[in-house]
């Protein structure tokens, strides 16, 4: 089975496997990011722009910003989660308080709106 | 490459989803397939219904448009009942109780906790006093909005209502249009105050008069969403009223030939028109899309346009009471926040007939009018105890707030918006007086971007964000000042962000003082801000913790409902079947 992701609801969430997993209004801690001057940038995710997977990464693109600063804009590509076997589809969300580290390239197999 | 959602609209979209969401019904929500399930909910938003958020599987929201915002005698009741028998959910909300319904700001109707099961019922009872939920939601033709008076109203220079009532029936369940690249809102009004907000939609028709004739003039891709509001704009295009139908053909074919259908976030037609401007959108529908030649634009009325204006005289909203053309009166009763409990709509339904003729209708300013009514009843009918509550005279601050859906029920949002909202209004009313010259005061809260509120066109704008107090995140919001429509329409400046919720109230009180110290003569509230920087206006804002108190400080939309006594994710009994039992959920 190949793993089936998009975002729904104007990018109120992301959808995988048909099954809702991921969705805004949370925040997010990114390191070493440029979205913004801050350290860490205090990251609230207000919309999925472009979602996509790397197996076994799915990733997304987020609009939001950073309450610290109050920049705004669209992070580059995030691992929101993994699915580790395609064949049983289940999805492990990461923990987004936690630190991530948003990517600038990356080999997305395919990517979507 | 089409997008996800373009490939399943292309597979069963428009009037066909009827029958499959009926199948559905009868075998209960478990009969749709998991793997399914995202496209189906796509489709089932066309027939009005739109899956609630997160923790709320299996139910759904559930809107009636109306058009122009009227509700014809002996509808009212209905929706009532069907308020009453089916929109209740496990957790009654604390400020409005176990069932109610919801004037929007688009002067539709939105129900909550809506099981699949029981649709085969609803639409019954909807449709035999000739309601329904078709085209309220999803990539289509919604609702027509209007002035809300319209047919009865001593300003009407032509009468708009017949006009709207003639799109209604074209376009609803018209198969040519049931697949448009995403939402396609129009506006008309024939009076000259401005109360359709034709300004904010994709298609606008307002009054104006070319060679001694009252017809239209066009305006294409007004919207508010997406911190990407727009006004719409002017195509120099004039029609009498018996051809706002051709135009209407043409502009929504043009807009489904045209949409982007790639980019669900580049669709609505103000993208197209940032792309074509106003003089090619034009060309293209006399070329393509209209088979008589258009005529140029004739003399608006738009210096007139009171409503939404903050002018604080003329029309700024629909409270109140006022005199029809027919000599008798129409009585404007406000809803805070445009919520109304099932019971006090099964009573205004009763007294509406009692008093009136029976109809009500729906303004954008999520309140309802009670039409019709003779001189002589008037006493009567504002001495009722029920008007006690849905006042004709209410405090500013009562009548001037909207708030949209928010952390209760919808997946977009950010924050926890209508409960708020109420209780900002009260603490303001008991604690802030605005300069005796402002009866007209407007705050209004938005959960997020979409803007559903219409926050970008009040005196105070509101919008869901997030902020850190003693490092904890909390509900905030930013605040917008001096927005509002009419002649020169304005969208606020939003002059000072991320401020917590429970600071906004004081921050309002601070404002409100600082400006009735330093407004000169008698300058409106908005032209205050317009006449001062940015700068100026952040320093009056002063955000500050009162005794105001906000239970809904914590992220609400983790909950699975805010106002549960156990409102933990894990504690949702969603999703349920029928009867609401708790159903195994898939992880
Ligand atoms: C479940 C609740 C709701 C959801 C998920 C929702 C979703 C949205 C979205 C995504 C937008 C941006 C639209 C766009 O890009 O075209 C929007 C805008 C808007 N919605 Fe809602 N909405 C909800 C409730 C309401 C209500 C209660 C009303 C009143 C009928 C409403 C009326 C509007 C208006 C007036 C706008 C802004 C003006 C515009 O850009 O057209 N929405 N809504
Ligand atoms: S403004 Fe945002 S939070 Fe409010 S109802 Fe619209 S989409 Fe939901
Ligand atoms: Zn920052």
């Amino acid at each position: 089975m190949t793993t089936d992701v998009h975002q729904l609801d104007d990018g109120a969430w992301i959808s995988v496997n048909d099954s809702r997993e991921v969705n805004v209004s949370d925040l997010w801690l990114l390191a070493r990011s440029d979205f913004c001057g801050c350290e860490t940038t205090d990251f609230l995710a207000e919309g999925f722009v472009k979602v996509g997977v790397d197996y076994p990464d799915i990733q997304a693109r987020i609009a939001g910003q950073c309450i610290a600063c109050g920049e705004s804009g669209v992070t580059d590509w995030l691992t929101v989660g993994r699915v580790v076997d395609p064949d049983s589809g289940e999805f492990y969300g990461v923990v987004h308080e936690s630190v991530h580290f948003p990517e600038k390239r990356t080999r997305l197999s395919h990517s979507r709106e | 490459m089409p997008s996800k959602v373009e490939g399943w609209k292309d597979e069963v979209y428009g009037n066909e989803i009827r029958e499959h969401l009926m199948e559905f019904a009868e075998q209960g929500w478990e009969s749709i397939p998991e793997d399914e399930q995202d496209a189906w909910f796509e489709r089932f938003k066309w027939w009005g219904l739109y899956h609630q958020r997160s923790g709320q599987e299996s139910y759904f929201m559930m809107r009636i448009g109306t058009p122009n915002g009227v509700i014809k005698p002996g509808q009212l009741e209905v929706i009532g009942e069907v308020a009453k028998e089916y929109a209740t959910g496990p957790v009654d909300n604390p400020e409005f109780g176990e069932a109610y319904c919801d004037w929007t700001t688009r002067q539709s109707i939105q129900l909550h906790w809506i099981k699949i099961e029981d649709i085969p019922e609803i639409f019954e009872k909807l449709e035999a006093v000739g309601l329904g939920t078709q085209q309220a939601c999803g990539d289509s033709w919604r609702n027509i909005v209007g002035c809300p008076v319209a047919g009865k109203d001593k300003h009407e220079h032509v009468d708009a209502w017949s006009v709207a009532e003639d799109l209604h029936e074209t376009f609803k369940g018209n198969d040519d249009y049931a697949n448009l690249p995403r939402k396609w809102k129009v506006a008309i009004a024939g009076c000259d105050e401005g109360c359709g907000q034709g300004d904010i939609n994709d298609l606008a028709f307002e009054p104006a008069e070319k060679d001694g004739e009252i017809g239209f003039n066009v305006r294409i891709g007004g919207g508010l969403s997406r911190k990407e509001p727009r006004l719409a704009r002017d195509i120099d295009v004039w029609v009498p009223p018996e051809q706002a139908a051709d135009v209407a053909h043409g502009m929504s074919a043009l807009f489904r030939d045209h949409g982007d259908r790639e980019d669900r976030f580049n669709a609505r037609i103000k993208f197209l028109m940032d792309e074509w401007g106003p003089e090619k959108m034009r060309s293209v529908l006399q070329e393509d899309y209209v088979d008589f030649e258009l005529a140029t634009a004739g003399e608006d009325m738009r210096d007139q346009y009171s409503y939404n204006t903050g002018s604080q005289d003329g029309h700024n909203d629909h409270v109140g009471i006022h005199e029809q053309k027919d000599g008798n009166y129409y009585v404007g009763l406000n809803v805070l926040v445009g919520r109304m409990g099932a019971d006090d709509v099964l009573e205004l339904a009763e007294l509406a007939d009692e008093y009136g003729s029976g109809e009500v209708r729906l303004t954008q300013r999520q309140n309802i009018i009670v039409t019709d009514v003779p001189e002589e009843n008037l006493d009567e009918f504002t001495s009722e105890p029920l008007l006690e509550n849905y006042s004709p005279e209410p405090s500013p601050f009562m009548r001037g707030s909207i708030a949209c859906t928010g952390t209760e029920y919808c997946s977009l949002s950010i924050v926890e918006t209508k409960n708020r909202q109420v209780r900002y209004a009260r603490w303001l009313k008991d604690n802030v007086e605005l300069p005796e010259d402002h009866e007209d005061f407007h705050i209004h809260l938005s959960g997020c971007t979409a803007s559903c509120a219409q926050p970008q066109i009040a005196d105070v704008s509101l919008r869901g964000m997030k902020t850190r107090k003693d490092g904890e995140p909390v509900e905030a919001l930013d605040i917008g000042l001096g927005g509002g429509l009419g002649d020169d329409p304005r969208f606020a400046d939003w002059v000072e962000m991320r401020v917590p919720a429970d600071e906004v109230p004081g921050a309002i009180k601070n404002l409100v003082n600082n400006f009735k110290d330093a407004r000169e003569g008698g300058e409106t509230f908005r032209d205050f801000v317009e006449d001062r920087d940015e700068e100026t206006l952040a320093e009056m804002v002063e955000p500050e913790e009162t005794d105001y108190d906000d239970p809904y400080m914590h992220n609400t939309k983790m909950t699975w409902y805010p106002y549960a006594e156990d409102d933990d994710m894990q504690s949702s009994p969603a999703p349920t079947n029928a009867a609401g039992e708790s159903l195994p959920s898939d992880d």
